[in-house]
């Protein structure tokens, strides 16, 4: 079969500049220079002549792989694998940083239902604006209105204002338009985990639909297994920026999982001179158990530079990447606060697993000087670990298998 | 029908594709504009006459206190229709430059989820401000009649090209901040100071010649151009100067050209500081 996709030596990489976080105000780039005007002219000058060291962050390396028409491809990986920046770059939103690739065919990227929706337009209206930013052309998306308007299912509320609608009829609009476009190539992310439960079967089966009647090629990233297991006929199993394994999707899902349990490292440890900053250079990263239901978050750093807006802490996130909360160790008063010293420190807090289901999570050091800025940002890599949770619940008989929900919190009943 | 071939690899400064590039995406640029007109009009009130009650109001507040109060000279034509016709080529030129600059940001959920030429967006602005300069320039026509003024044919004939001229020191100029603006984020609180001086510098409530030898200055932005010639051809205030027409016009396609340069540039990494 032809081959439509061609990825070779794909590489992608992202200047991580761990001095400041966040965006950049020209002001503050103009008075360093008035004030420091030597270390200005030594840093552009060790930049000119390659001594500069950038920290960089190589989010993709060395990427081969075909896809042949009429395939339907699944991507899976742990977060931060790559995957997302696979797919922005294939969807042409950012350009790689070596390597090529080779596309034959219209290429349609959903990362996101409802793209440019405008919340004061009607749903007719938004109809035509997000199919054409979607790629489709007028006399297309003329074609299709009912089509789109009667799988939404909202046909009384099409001249509407989006921004009156429910927001199970915003991404049901949403993704109808979407199903609607017809290009040879659909690059798919994770819009499938908004929606209602009815409404996502309804869509898989739309996709289904498209590639079956014709030969579309569509390319699907996912944490939900059973949809990529639905859909796809190969996968793409990513991690650290690489390809670790492509073929029969049965096979690569049963070694991810394998190789996530495996890897669901409870541990992080610096390598040498990773994060490196004088304020909080992180060294261990681990969780502890006195008992299976007692757990402790380990950090671990080494402090060169006190200073009194230092917040540290971590993020946890849920195994489908929702953030259920952020803790620093500054949350509480003052006094209560762990004693920071020059040197090494270690800090630890008690995981919530009362609250807890059981589940995989992802636990992400965040943290940085309070408004001013990131040594660990949200948005950016950082030390992270996995915690497979598998909890006991109550002593109640009724309640003796996993619920469904994030949370699993025992609470108490009275009268 | 043809399947079209993509090849993304390390993007390069401009080619030719790209303009061909654009032309096949001049849907989506119709839609932006019709989306920006739209949610305008949706969001005020007055609707669509908001394009014209803008201009107005200040022209009337700038006749009385720029020509009543301090009696501004106005190259010895009623005063309204003298500031009028500054301000309709001002006002376009601010608004495409002020929309320009900042049209990243307020797009920035569409420009890191799908792919497009990015040139798309300022043009766009600019559209829609051109859709204002028209239904403005209703009022313009309204005061010729009213003032009997009737502009000559090749008056008439200069007014695209002093269209043109606006267009690009807008666009250039605007593209120039736009690729500023992503990166350094304060840029686009100094823009509308920067835009406010630049209107006094600019002869809209006030005729070129009041500098006297040192218009030769003024000379040098130009939007200076563009009003003058204006005023020359629809009102008679002065000889057409074509001169100043065609270096005006080349200063503008230099700027433009340099601004698409900057733009394209630091297209690669919009999506990535955005």
């Amino acid at each position: 079969m032809e081959t439509i996709i061609e990825v070779k030596n794909i590489s992608k990489k992202y200047n991580i500049n761990h001095q400041k976080g966040g965006y950049v105000a020209l002001r503050d780039v103009l008075t360093n220079i008035f004030k420091n005007p030597f270390n200005f002219l030594k840093s552009k000058t060790k930049e000119i002549i390659g001594l500069d060291r950038k920290e960089e962050f190589w989010a993709l390396k060395d990427l081969n792989f075909e896809i042949k028409k009429g395939e339907m491809v699944g991507i899976i990986g742990r977060n931060g694998a790559g995957k997302s920046t696979l797919l922005k770059i294939l969807s042409q939103i950012t350009p790689p940083t070596t390597g090529e690739i080779k596309i034959k065919g219209r290429v349609g990227s959903l990362l996101e239902v409802g793209t440019g929706f405008h919340p004061e337009l009607s749903g007719r209206e938004n109809i035509f604006l997000n199919g054409a930013i979607l790629g489709m052309k007028k006399k297309e998306i003329e074609e299709k209105f009912d089509d789109i308007v009667e799988f939404a299912g909202i046909e009384k509320f099409i001249d509407t204002p989006v921004k009156y609608y429910s927001s199970g009829m915003y991404v049901r609009l949403a993704f109808s338009v979407a199903a609607h476009m017809e290009p040879d190539i659909l690059i798919v992310d994770e819009v499938l985990a908004v929606g209602d439960a009815e409404f996502q079967k309804k869509c898989l089966g739309k996709m289904e639909d498209i590639t079956k009647n014709k030969e579309r090629t569509i390319l699907f990233v996912s944490h939900n297994m059973g949809a990529v297991k639905q859909l796809c006929n190969k996968t793409i199993l990513v991690q650290d920026g690489k390809i670790i394994d492509f073929g029969e999707t049965e096979k690569i899902i049963e070694k991810y999982l394998s190789i996530s349990k495996e890897n669901s490292s409870e541990k992080w440890e610096n390598k040498g001179d990773e994060f490196n900053n004088d304020y909080f250079k992180p060294e261990k990263f681990y969780i502890s158990k006195d008992t299976d239901e007692n757990m402790w978050i380990n950090i671990e750093a080494t402090i060169k530079k006190i200073d009194d807006s230092l917040t540290i802490g971590y993020a946890l996130y849920s195994e489908d990447n929702i953030l259920l909360y952020w803790s620093y160790q500054t949350d509480t008063k003052k006094a209560d606060w762990p004693k920071l010293k020059i040197g090494v420190n270690l800090i630890k807090s008690k995981l919530p697993t009362d609250i807890l289901n059981s589940g995989i999570f992802y636990i992400k050091m965040i943290g940085g000087l309070h408004k001013t800025m990131w040594i660990f940002s949200p948005n950016k890599p950082s030390p992270t670990i996995t915690l497979n949770l598998e909890k006991n619940f109550t002593q109640s008989a009724y309640w003796t298998q996993k619920r469904i929900g994030i949370l699993a919190p025992a609470i108490n009943w009275e009268n | 029908m043809s399947t079209p071939t993509t090849i993304i690899r390390p993007k390069k400064l401009f080619s030719l594709s790209d303009l061909k590039e654009l032309w096949e995406y001049r849907e989506l640029l119709y839609f932006f504009t019709w989306r920006d007109l739209k949610v305008r009009y949706k969001q005020t009130f007055i609707g669509a006459l908001w394009a014209i009650f803008q201009p107005f109001i200040t022209m009337v507040v700038f006749t009385v206190f720029f020509g009543g109060l301090l009696k501004i000279p106005s190259d010895g034509v009623p005063y309204p229709i003298f500031v009028y016709t500054g301000l309709l080529f001002w006002q376009f030129f601010s608004g495409a430059l002020a929309d320009t600059s900042n049209v990243l940001i307020t797009n920035q959920s569409i420009i890191t989820k799908v792919y497009f030429p990015r040139l798309i967006l300022p043009l766009s602005s600019v559209a829609t401000k051109f859709v204002d300069f028209f239904i403005a320039s209703i009022i313009l026509i309204g005061m010729m009649f009213y003032y009997g003024y009737v502009p000559n044919l090749i008056g008439l004939l200069v007014i695209p090209v002093l269209l043109l001229i606006t267009f690009m020191a807008s666009v250039g100029l605007g593209l120039f901040f736009a690729s500023i603006n992503v990166k350094y984020r304060d840029v686009r609180y100094i823009l509308p100071f920067f835009i406010q001086i630049l209107m006094f510098v600019t002869p809209v409530i006030y005729p070129a010649g009041i500098a006297g030898k040192y218009s030769w200055i003024l000379a040098l932005n130009p939007m200076m151009g563009v009003i003058q010639s204006a005023r020359a051809a629809l009102l008679g205030t002065t000889v057409l100067n074509w001169l100043l027409v065609v270096i005006s016009l080349v200063a503008t396609a230099v700027l433009l050209l340099f601004g698409i340069y900057i733009f394209k540039k630091t297209e690669k990494y919009f999506a990535d500081l955005i």
